[in-house]
């Protein structure tokens, strides 16, 4: 069915949404045909995932209309909207951990015997749609806490897709799938487009976007800033209508690299964990920054957690300034005499406590210092927290506030700011720049090379080559939980990066191996 | 042969069930064991009255610790469990039992009691979004005052014939109130389970955000699950009024029956966090917790020691899931 | 970025919930004394203060482990085992009435240890271990005294402790409680310690990234709250003159009323001392007026009391204890 004869089949209108004071959404319009995928792109915090929350129904909007098929609607909830064709497959908030696959497939609407669930005919069903989605590997008695993610995530396919949907909304659904799990998703989505769905799909991922989308639409603020044909428009010219303004590398330049003979900062030898570490030995002096590169799940972040001291019975070594550590926790790590910090992967649940304020939150780490014999010393410690502030130019309401009413750059500022306050010799940080604006990840570039300048050995775990590119002046590609192969210098470029990456599997990037992490400046 | 038709594997489908059911099975095992050593060990042997009064006694805290479990796996707690046994037994000992018509209308009776107490934490808890350790503790004040109201003193009768059926043994020695036990999961607890309102409230208990993001209708399954667990703690009032021919408002009866539930669910395998374990296993659990104190009696433990080594017991079986943190590789999995 | 000192700021900064808590304690106030002028007598008053001062012992003590997100319902029996042991060690030998108060203590401290030990290390959760140290701990107590009720009698410096008025004329209790409760507030907001019980209660992953010894800190806290149980129980035998069975059990849903009506929440990582200090006035207040209070035209038992105590609770919470809908 073609829908553009009779328009399109759902259109979002002026819709408007704030939190607090921030203006989620602004006037927001999209037009959504079916027999058509969609695609949508935009920075973290342009308004991607309030739009999509709208749609189905999980919030509502404080201004404008939506229409479904010429007729006006709103969704009082998730179920409503379901019941209206709109499903949306999330990354991996909609399954619950303690039931079945089969029960999670068929979580709203089993079929029932007599009034109660009917396992087997459930059971059937879900194998059925488990086969559809690409996952018959996949049990449907055992339970999802059992599942890995990318094993969730087909799941999740499959329960939207039992819903027969008419619009399918994928949010960032593939970003934990193998590059074989991608393909197959991929043949699923367009034979959906060829029985008349309609497709959304909200990525940052421009090449997955280019493949699959028929039209594209660009969301920056809140706001629709082009919706044009797939092919129509280079990278460049996209990337510049996600952040708005000319589009240039925002990188601090890179000292000449000189050889040193002097006791590395940090240095790694023979470091093995639960066979996800195997044998890694590296160094890292004061004044560099060493990049972790490879595929996603290579080991890169257990490697960083080792390091802090949070995996129990690690083997080998690890040395500070020359001399053996046993870490272990981090309370050890942060030691004046290891003096490590972590900036942890997701800073909402490890950075940050976020109903404390930004006081608490900064002073965390180095109570210790700021406080003789126990007790805090104020004076020092709103020293230290108004210098921090200063330093990173960390936008906040005054200190008292609640640092869950941050902007995620902020946070992660702070995140970062309360580690320094530690005075660190060696910076771990995993992954730092995920899901933060394009202004604060040049700022933190920035950052980090001064730290550098001032003696810190930093260690840099990143899923964007941009990033590995431009900031370290080594980059570690990892493979298997062992280091692959060392880069340097000028020999830092995103297609080295990207074919040792590959090249270290042997070559098998099509079976088994994750995918490509983002490609492309914007993530 | 190109058969590639069967998609997924038939056999191998009991690890699934027994990983799900783990703990219930444990409790089981656990139980069978004691009671096997209790009855061996008793002076007058494995015969039909030890049996019948050993159930008796199990099968009250194995109502309230069902009850207990219809909360708690909504990751919930409910602390009134106690306070609305004993109010159903006062109630229970006011009510008219002279002939069948008035026998069954109490039993009516009592039972809608309970399924108002229930339905009224369900409400504080869901409407008032009050968190339910906290209602419970003030509900479970207001129930025993209700229950001190209805009997000051103990007192009161019951419908002698009744509770004599009740109490007592079925041809070849079953006992009458595990019969009923039975029959009570069978009619509530298994329906229960497998309908839609089982399948949302074990959701609500393990991820409530992600039941919620699946459009499942959470109030009512939180409210049907109070509101259960106050009909069974009225199922268990009514029992024990069968069992004493009496009503009495003890406050430190209520407790014990709170805390002991408690205690009796953990044992039976169900987890304090929710979405997990099963009303089966409660019900092992209480009779685990029941017959490790008639053990000790039969093994002529000095009754002095007697609490001690319960305690100790009890505490021993709970640090028993603590052997897992042995493997745990990254410390980060010990935060929950 | 210092806050102005001026007195709306001062209760800007005011947590509404222990606003509101001392608010309904002035209504009681005022429905006391319309009910009988002596109500608001400077004696009944400090004979209130005197009452409240245990219940306050052992809120303080529960504060810090609610904070923490835990609970400890080993309250009841750790009080009675403070009773116990110290009026059993006034009668061991010439020390003994020196040290009759600090063994009670200790064995709080003790069992407080053991439950830090089973909550932070065994990672158990705390309602099911507490309430196994509970038994245990009744277990011994009961082992110790043959089931009896002790003879062991109170030194009299327990019992001067418990009853005496040896400063401006202020029972000594409401002393013991000013100096816990100064020592709680000082830990709280000038030490490490109190900052990691917040960070911990709020989030405990990221306070422990943060480098914070959180096993330790837990630890400590559920020794204290061992410890003041322990030291109520020691003032309630001094009080009474003897230890006896079961005479911490009234006690257990008191105490967690009153740190939850002075505005901690039960989750954990949010609260102040001044709350829990609102809410134990608060609970003592109306336990007091509910067993005085007389009507002409009504007969109000203890039926009647329980009712009135649960409903008022599940009020006040509903006017600021909710917590936040689950959508957007």
């Amino acid at each position: 069915m073609d829908g553009s004869a009779t328009g399109p089949l759902f259109r979002m209108e002026g819709v408007s949404k704030r939190y607090g004071g921030v203006n989620a959404l602004t006037g927001a319009d999209l037009a959504v045909e079916a027999g058509r995928i969609h695609g949508v792109l935009g920075e973290n915090g342009a308004g991607k995932s309030t739009l999509m929350k709208i749609m189905t129904g999980v919030v509502r909007p404080d201004e404008g209309r939506m229409t479904l098929d010429g007729r006006a609607v709103t969704f009082a909830s998730p179920a409503a909207a379901n019941a209206a064709g709109i499903v949306c497959i999330f990354q991996e908030l909609s399954l619950v951990p303690d039931l079945s696959v089969a029960d999670n497939i068929c979580i709203s609407n089993p079929p029932r015997r007599f009034g109660l669930i009917d396992g087997r005919t459930q059971r059937r069903i879900a194998e059925e749609a488990l086969a559809r989605a690409g996952g018959e590997d996949i049990h449907p008695l055992a339970p999802i806490k059992d599942l890995p993610l990318s094993r969730r995530q087909l799941v999740e396919i499959a329960k939207a897709l039992v819903r027969n949907p008419r619009i399918l909304i994928l949010d960032e659904a593939t970003s934990a799938l193998t590059a074989a799990d991608v393909r197959k998703v991929f043949s699923v989505l367009k034979r959906l487009r060829q029985e008349g769905l309609a497709l959304l799909y909200i990525s940052h991922r421009m090449a997955e976007i280019a493949e699959l989308a028929d039209e594209c639409t660009v969301f920056r603020n809140g706001r629709n800033v082009g919706t044009f044909k797939s092919g129509t428009k280079t990278d460049t010219e996209i990337v510049e209508l996600m952040i708005g303004r000319e589009y240039s590398h925002a990188f601090p330049p890179k000292p000449a690299p000189k050889a040193s003979t002097e006791t590395p900062a940090l240095e790694v030898r023979n470091l093995s964990w639960n066979n996800r570490l195997k044998d890694i030995s590296l160094t890292a002096r004061a004044g560099e920054i060493v990049g972790l590169g490879g595929l996603d799940g290579q080991g890169q972040r257990e490697l960083l957690l080792a390091l802090f001291g949070v995996l129990r019975s690690t083997t080998g070594e690890v040395l500070i300034d020359g001399k053996k550590c046993n870490l272990s926790g981090p309370s050890d790590a942060k030691q004046g005499h290891v003096g490590m910090a972590l900036i942890p992967e997701d800073r909402k649940t490890e950075g940050l406590m976020l109903p404390m304020s930004v006081r608490d939150n900064l002073s965390m780490a180095s109570l210790g210092r700021l406080s003789k014999g126990g007790l805090v010393d104020r004076a020092a410690e709103n020293r230290a927290i108004d210098e921090m502030i200063a330093l990173l130019q960390i936008k906040t309401d005054g200190t008292s506030v609640a640092v869950g009413t941050l902007s995620g750059g902020n946070q992660q500022k702070i995140v970062i700011a309360k580690w320094l306050m530690t005075k660190p010799k060696v910076i771990l940080l995993n992954d730092p720049t995920r899901g933060i604006d394009v202004g604060t990840k040049a700022e933190i570039y920035q950052l980090l090379r001064k730290l550098a300048d001032q003696g810190a050995a930093i260690l840099f775990y990143s899923t964007d080559y941009d990033e590995l590119v431009g900031c370290c002046d080594r980059v570690l590609v990892l493979y298997d939980g062992a280091v692959g192969r060392v880069l340097s210098g000028a020999e830092i470029t995103e297609r080295a990066l990207v074919s040792s990456a590959l090249n270290l599997g042997g070559g098998h990037a099509e079976d088994g191996t994750p995918a490509l992490a983002g490609a492309g400046a914007a993530r | 042969m190109t058969d590639r038709a069967l998609p997924v594997a038939h056999g191998g489908d009991w690890r699934f069930w027994l990983g799900e059911h783990r703990g219930t099975l444990l409790a089981l095992g656990v139980f069978i064991l004691m009671f096997a050593l209790y009855t061996g060990n008793h002076p007058a042997g494995f015969n039909a009255d030890v049996v019948t009064t050993a159930a008796n006694k199990g099968v009250l805290l194995a109502l309230v610790a069902v009850a207990q479990t219809f909360v708690v796996v909504t990751s919930g707690i409910d602390l009134s469990v106690g306070a609305i046994f004993v109010l159903c037994n006062c109630v229970a000992s006011r009510m008219f039992w002279e002939t069948g018509l008035e026998s069954a209308a109490s039993v009516i009776i009592v039972l809608l009691t309970g399924l108002a107490c229930g339905a009224l934490n369900g409400l504080i808890v869901i409407y008032g979004r009050l968190q339910p350790i906290v209602t419970t503790i003030a509900t479970g004040a207001v129930f025993f005052g209700i229950a001190l109201l209805f009997r000051e003193s103990p007192g009161g009768d019951v419908n002698e014939d009744l509770a004599d059926f009740m109490t007592n043994q079925f041809p070849g020695g079953i006992p009458a109130s595990a019969v009923a036990l039975f029959v009570v999961m069978l009619v509530i607890w298994t329906p229960f389970r497998r309908s839609m309102l089982g399948r949302v409230v074990y959701a609500v208990g393990s991820a409530e955000q992600a039941a919620y993001m699946s459009g499942l209708q959470i109030r009512r399954a939180k409210f049907a699950a109070y509101a259960l667990s106050g009909l069974l703690c009225a199922i268990g009032g009514l029992f024990i009024t069968f069992v004493t021919y009496t009503g009495e408002a003890s406050l430190d009866n209520a407790n014990a029956y709170t805390l002991n539930s408690i205690a009796a669910v953990v044992l039976g395998g169900v987890s304090l966090f929710g979405g997990r374990g099963s009303a089966v296993g409660a019900i092992f659990g209480a009779l685990i917790f029941r017959t490790i104190g008639d053990l000790l009696f039969v093994f002529d433990l000095d009754p002095l020691w007697q609490p001690l080594f319960l305690g100790i017991v009890l505490l021993v079986s709970v640090c028993l899931g603590s052997f897992r943190l042995i493997r745990i590789r990254n410390r980060l999995d010990l935060f929950g | 970025m210092s806050n102005a000192g001026s007195a709306t700021s001062v209760l800007r900064k005011i947590d509404p919930a222990v606003l509101t808590a001392f608010g309904c304690i002035v209504v009681l106030l005022l429905l006391a004394a319309a009910l009988n002028e002596n109500f608001l007598s400077p004696d009944y008053l400090l004979a209130q203060l005197q009452v409240a001062s245990f219940l306050a012992l052992m809120s303080t003590g529960m504060m810090l482990v609610i904070l923490l997100g835990q609970i400890d319902l080993s309250l009841p029996w750790i009080i009675t085992v403070g009773g116990m042991m110290s009026t059993a060690a006034a009668g061991w030998g010439p020390w003994g009435p020196v040290i009759a108060i600090p063994v009670g203590v200790l064995c709080g401290v003790v069992f407080g240890i053991i439950n830090g030990i089973g909550v932070a290390y065994l990672r158990v959760p705390s309602m099911i271990f507490t309430l196994g140290i509970n038994a245990v701990a009744q277990g011994f107590m009961i082992v110790r005294t043959g089931g009896a009720a002790p003879q062991d009698m109170a030194t009299d410096s327990m019992h001067d402790l418990a009853t005496g008025r040896l400063i401006l004329g202020i029972p000594n209790p409401v002393w013991v409680w000013v100096v816990v409760g100064a020592a709680m507030v000082f830990l709280m907001r000038r030490t490490i310690f109190g900052r990691a019980v917040y960070a911990i209660g709020n989030r405990e992953i990221a306070a422990y990234l943060s480098g914070i010894r959180t096993q330790r800190v837990m630890l400590a806290a559920f020794a204290i709250s061992g410890g003041l149980a322990a030291l109520a129980g020691t003032l309630l035998a001094g009080y009474s003159t003897k230890a006896y069975q079961g005479m911490g059990n009234p006690y257990l849903l008191p105490a967690i009323a009153a740190v939850v009506l002075g505005g901690t929440s039960i989750l954990g990582g949010r609260g102040t001392y001044l709350g829990t200090v609102a809410g134990v006035i608060l609970i003592t207040l109306l336990q007091s007026i509910l067993s005085v209070v007389r009507v002409p035209w009504f007969e109000i038992t203890e039926a009647h009391r329980q009712i009135v105590y649960g409903v008022v609770i599940v009020a006040m919470l509903l006017l600021y204890g909710r917590g936040a809908k689950v959508a957007a």
